[in-house]
């Protein structure tokens, strides 16, 4: 199951990637949150995936008597669940202010004429 | 977006999913849950009403501006931290109180930070999505 | 008022004076980066204490006349501002005991010079000769900076008072000449020599007051004061004799021939310094007692009468509105206390007797009429030339303007305020006052700095007469000449051939060149490299990234993957894959945003079925819900743009499809490389080991969360309230100020 999953991780790498180069905004924010999502599966895959034993101490035991998941990268990745939303709210929030100044969607409406001559 | 179901049943959904993030932040010290899953099931619970009956009924009954749910929750979570500055421990040291209460477990700091981190996720959330949906209309 | 602080830091020197000169050299030392071996190490010797009692003493009167000259000006503030920063670093500079800390002070004191120069920033030759002035003394700074690191290495220690115990270890070292090279480098560009002296007639855009203050008596002294402090420990070599004594000999007479072409008067001036400073290079190249007491005794001359000539210059400017001496002249009744002050300081410079100048030139030929091989009378023939130039040049700048017929336009000038004379004229009496009373400046000021500079103590007696002897008559002669070429230089010969080719040796337009080239190459680099498209930028950092990956990859060697410690694949895992896979190929192809969006939902779905059947159901509802939202999210705000743009260029896409397919495939055989290193556990073991008896937890996630991390979390939810305020405040304050309108 772990080869599935890296190849996964190289697939969602390389489409996020792909649409963080296009030039549409909308798809720059989806690259990135495509980003977010494979480097929470690389996360996830170096703790060891360990089917079916959640990381939650057995009612009766006060230590793990049995294997478990690793609980690091669960804490890691869901902190980064939530960070990335607020990451989200914010580029989208962005977008679309941009999107009511410029009236365009695409990256390159934004640059301003540089001199040429410096 | 108006249907007479939805609207009813987000009449009933919204203190059914309510109970449900309450019992996801208590519990989250012994099942899976806790303060971030608890929130974002409150938020879902409240934007489902909206989505039924509009953000200003739902507004209404949040009562107060989700905004403010931010500092308060950000004041819990603080307190709770420094909470055991006055007992003379090092900051985030978790104090407990010796009995289990039925329900909850046991009680102690974390329990409190906990929850600051479930209002204050309850209060970001809204106040983002009622701030955007109040802006498109 | 500011001229207090000066003036306070000048008593305080003046007090010292008694304690310095009975032979005690002051530390004072505060450790700064240990590590390093720098500290706030200052030592105030003799040459110290004669260099802060310039940098103060001038500075006070430089403030009181800077007020007045620069009165009304919009920038005022700024321009003191500057003007302490640059007196303090100066200061610093000559009380520094570290290498380290003295190359601070000595970039200081060129960027603070540089504000100060490019004062009139409106001026475009202004900033111009700003840049060139920093360039030039910054790149000197920086060799200089490799030098006395280099030397410092050797020595074992930064601090200049070991390196004066070291000094024999340096002297003979295989290294000496690259460290001399890179050390006689930074001085010769701070103190203008040739070929690094075109900066400094530039530099004279700057207003008068700084003129006066950083070009007679400071910052180009600098590099003097660091070739003085730096005798101990290099000179005394034949290399360093023959670099100080060509470059500081050349520049004396290249510098006082090429003054009297010039027809501004601060231009004059000028290369007048410039000749000064290479007298002075010259003398401690000579490095005889003679020649460093000259030194030191000309020194205080030159500061005493070049400041105020400056100081009438910047007078007669300010009353007239210009400084060409073609138009100038017949000042002296209107302007008469610049005309005093200017007169004293131009017989000073000629080295009338009873002027402190007097004294000073004639220990310059005492120097050179002493200097013991056959050399000795070429040398003194070089010095009266130099001399006679020199002389000429100061009844140029002193006399000229003041004396002959009153031009009809000058007619109606009124007396300066006193603020503007009286600083010319308290510098030009005190030259009067050490040329009457010699001895006086000799025991206080003189002799502790000879002292310093060779590390011993060498008497050093001024008199005002030495009895009748070459000395004097070759002096007289020297004033005499120099009187003549005065008189016969006019306008119209000034324009002689000769001049003119002394012209044409201009090291300023080779740098000139330089300074435009590089301009050219950075505009290009940035062209290059800054072409405004964000996605020229990633594409830039990804590929440099991809191939350092590579090359790493490359490095580590072929690897295997044992298949029998994976864990078997399931039907269900696979099905989970192919709707992600689906998904995402579908978000890419799709035309529609809401598609798209759905698309993205999708993955995080299926992202979340692959965290419940591996054991994290923390993880699964929290991305659950976060998907929810997301997807509510991009409704909201997105449903009414219109669908993406139909930009087909399949070129590109090859291309970008290449860079992430490079980069995806990279980052898969990484992760496998990663896999394959034994996993340690330990950290997770203590989680899970405490989590119950310390966190009174059974969610080992929930425990780190809220516990054993909660530091991370409070953080966190820090960062979502920002995000929260931040949306609320795009939106609502714009919402708010548009209604306004």
């Amino acid at each position: 199951m772990e080869l599935v999953l890296v190849c996964l991780i190289g697939i969602l790498y390389a489409s996020g990637m792909y649409m963080i180069l296009r030039r549409s905004m909308v798809k720059l924010l989806l690259g990135i949150l495509l980003l977010g999502n494979a480097t929470n599966i690389l996360i996830f895959l170096l703790g060891n995936l360990t089917a079916g034993k959640p990381p939650v101490i057995p009612p009766d035991l006060k230590v793990f008597n049995d294997i478990y998941a690793d609980p690091i990268p669960q804490a890691l990745i869901l902190t980064a669940i939530v960070i990335s939303f607020g990451l989200t709210a914010f580029a989208i929030v962005l977008l679309k202010r941009v999107y009511v100044l410029v009236d365009s969607d695409d990256l390159d409406d934004l640059n301003t004429p540089e001199e040429e001559d410096i | 977006m108006r249907s007479t179901i939805l609207q009813t049943a987000s009449q009933y959904l919204l203190p059914i999913l309510l109970l449900f993030s309450f019992f996801l932040l208590i519990r989250g010290h012994y099942s899976p849950g806790g303060g971030f899953v608890g929130g974002l099931v409150a938020s879902i619970a409240f934007v489902l009403h909206s989505f039924a009956n509009g953000v200003e009924s739902t507004m209404r009954i949040i009562r107060y501006k989700p905004m403010s749910l931010i500092p308060i929750g950000l004041g819990l979570s603080t307190a709770s931290m420094l909470l055991p500055l006055f007992f003379g421990k090092p900051v985030m040291t978790s104090l407990w109180v010796p009995e289990q209460l039925p329900v909850f477990g046991s009680v102690g700091t974390t329990l409190f930070f906990d929850v600051g981190v479930y209002l204050l996720v309850v209060g970001v959330v809204l106040t983002i999505l009622f701030t955007i949906s109040l802006f498109s209309e | 008022m500011l001229a207090l602080v000066p003036g306070v830091l000048f008593s305080y020197f003046v007090q010292k004076i008694p304690e310095i000169g009975s032979g005690r050299v002051l530390f004072e030392s505060t450790p700064w980066v240990p590590a390093l071996g720098v500290s706030l190490g200052f030592r105030l010797d003799g040459l110290s204490l004669l260099f802060a009692l310039l940098i103060t003493g001038i500075g006070v009167l430089i403030f009181v006349y800077a007020s007045s000259y620069l009165k009304g000006d919009r920038y005022l503030d700024r321009f003191f501002g500057f003007l302490l920063l640059f007196m303090s670093a100066m200061l610093g500079l000559v009380l520094s005991n570290n290498v380290i800390l003295l190359f601070i002070f000595w970039e200081l004191t060129s960027i603070s010079s540089y504000f100060l120069i490019g004062f009139h920033n409106r001026d475009e030759e202004s900033r111009r000769s700003a840049l060139t002035a920093l360039s030039i003394t910054g790149l000197g700074g920086l060799l200089l900076l490799a030098g006395l690191i280099w030397a410092g290495n050797l020595a074992g220690s930064y601090s200049i008072g070991d390196m004066l115990n070291h000094a024999e270890v340096i002297r003979q070292s295989a290294y000496y000449p690259v460290i001399l090279i890179l050390f006689l480098a930074g001085a010769f560009t701070k103190s203008a020599q040739f070929p690094f002296h075109f900066w400094l007639p530039g530099a004279m855009k700057a207003p008068t007051p700084v003129s006066a203050y950083l070009h007679s008596a400071t910052m180009v002294k600098a590099g003097i004061f660091i070739l003085a402090r730096f005798t101990p420990v290099l000179g005394g070599t034949a290399l360093w004799q023959w670099a100080l004594m060509g470059v500081g000999g050349f520049t004396m007479l290249y510098a006082s021939v090429l003054s009297l072409a010039k027809r501004d008067l601060k231009g004059v001036l000028a290369y007048s310094t410039i000749s000064a400073l290479g007298v002075l290079t010259f003398l401690l190249g000579l490095g005889t007692d003679y020649a460093v007491v000259a030194a030191c005794v000309f020194l205080l001359a030159h500061a005493l009468y070049k400041a105020p000539l400056f100081l009438v210059t910047g007078i007669i400017d300010h009353e007239t509105g210009t400084r060409d001496l073609t138009r100038l002249s017949g000042l002296g009744k209107a302007l008469w206390p610049a005309a005093l002050a200017g007169g004293l300081a131009a017989l000073s410079a000629a080295g009338m007797p009873l002027t402190f100048g007097f004294i000073g030139k004639d220990l310059i030929y005492e120097a050179t009429l002493h200097y013991e091989s056959g050399w000795a009378w070429y040398l003194t023939a070089l010095a009266i030339v130099t001399n006679v130039g020199l002389v000429a040049a100061g009844f140029l700048a002193g006399f000229k303007p003041f004396t002959g017929k009153v031009q009809e336009e000058f007619r109606h000038l009124h007396l300066p305020p006193a603020l503007l004379w009286v600083p010319a004229l308290v510098l030009a009496l005190l030259g009067v006052v050490f040329g009457l009373f010699p001895g006086w400046a000799g025991a206080w000021l003189t002799e502790p700095a000879v002292k310093s500079i060779f590390q011993q103590y060498v008497p050093v007696q001024l008199k005002i007469w030495h009895g009748f002897n070459t000395v004097l008559i070759l002096s007289l002669a020297t004033l005499t000449a120099g009187i003549i070429i005065y008189l016969i230089n006019t306008p119209r010969f000034r324009k002689s051939e000769f001049i003119t080719v002394l012209e044409r040796i201009r090291p300023g337009v080779v740098f000139g060149w330089l300074f435009i080239r590089t301009k050219q190459f950075a505009a290009a680099y940035t062209n290059f490299f800054h072409d405004g498209y964000l996605r020229s930028y990633i594409i830039k950092i990804i590929l440099f990234a991809e191939a350092l990956l590579i090359y790493e990859l490359y490095r580590g060697g072929p690897f295997s993957v044992d298949f029998s410690k994976l864990s078997p694949v399931r039907f269900y895992d696979v099905g989970i894959v192919f709707i992600l896979v689906g998904a995402l190929y579908k978000t890419l192809k799709t035309s529609s945003r809401l598609t798209a969006v759905v698309c993205m939902s999708i993955i995080g779905y299926a992202i979340c079925l692959l965290f419940v059947t591996y054991s994290a159901p923390d993880l699964a509802m929290t991305q659950f819900t976060i998907d929810t939202l997301t997807v509510v999210l991009f409704v909201l705000v997105l449903y009414r743009l219109p669908p993406f743009l139909k930009v087909r260029n399949v070129k590109i896409m090859v291309r970008d499809a290449a860079i992430s397919i490079l980069f995806g495939g990279l980052l898969a055989v990484i992760c496998l490389r990663v896999l394959l290193e034994p996993t340690r556990y330990n950290i997770s073991d203590f989680y899970a080991k405490y989590a119950y008896t310390l966190g009174k937890g059974r969610n080992v996630v929930n425990v780190i969360l809220v516990d054993f991390r909660g530091f991370d979390t409070m953080f966190e939810i820090v960062v979502l309230s920002v995000a929260a305020i931040g949306v609320y405040s795009l939106l609502k304050l714009r919402l708010k100020a548009s209604e306004k309108e």
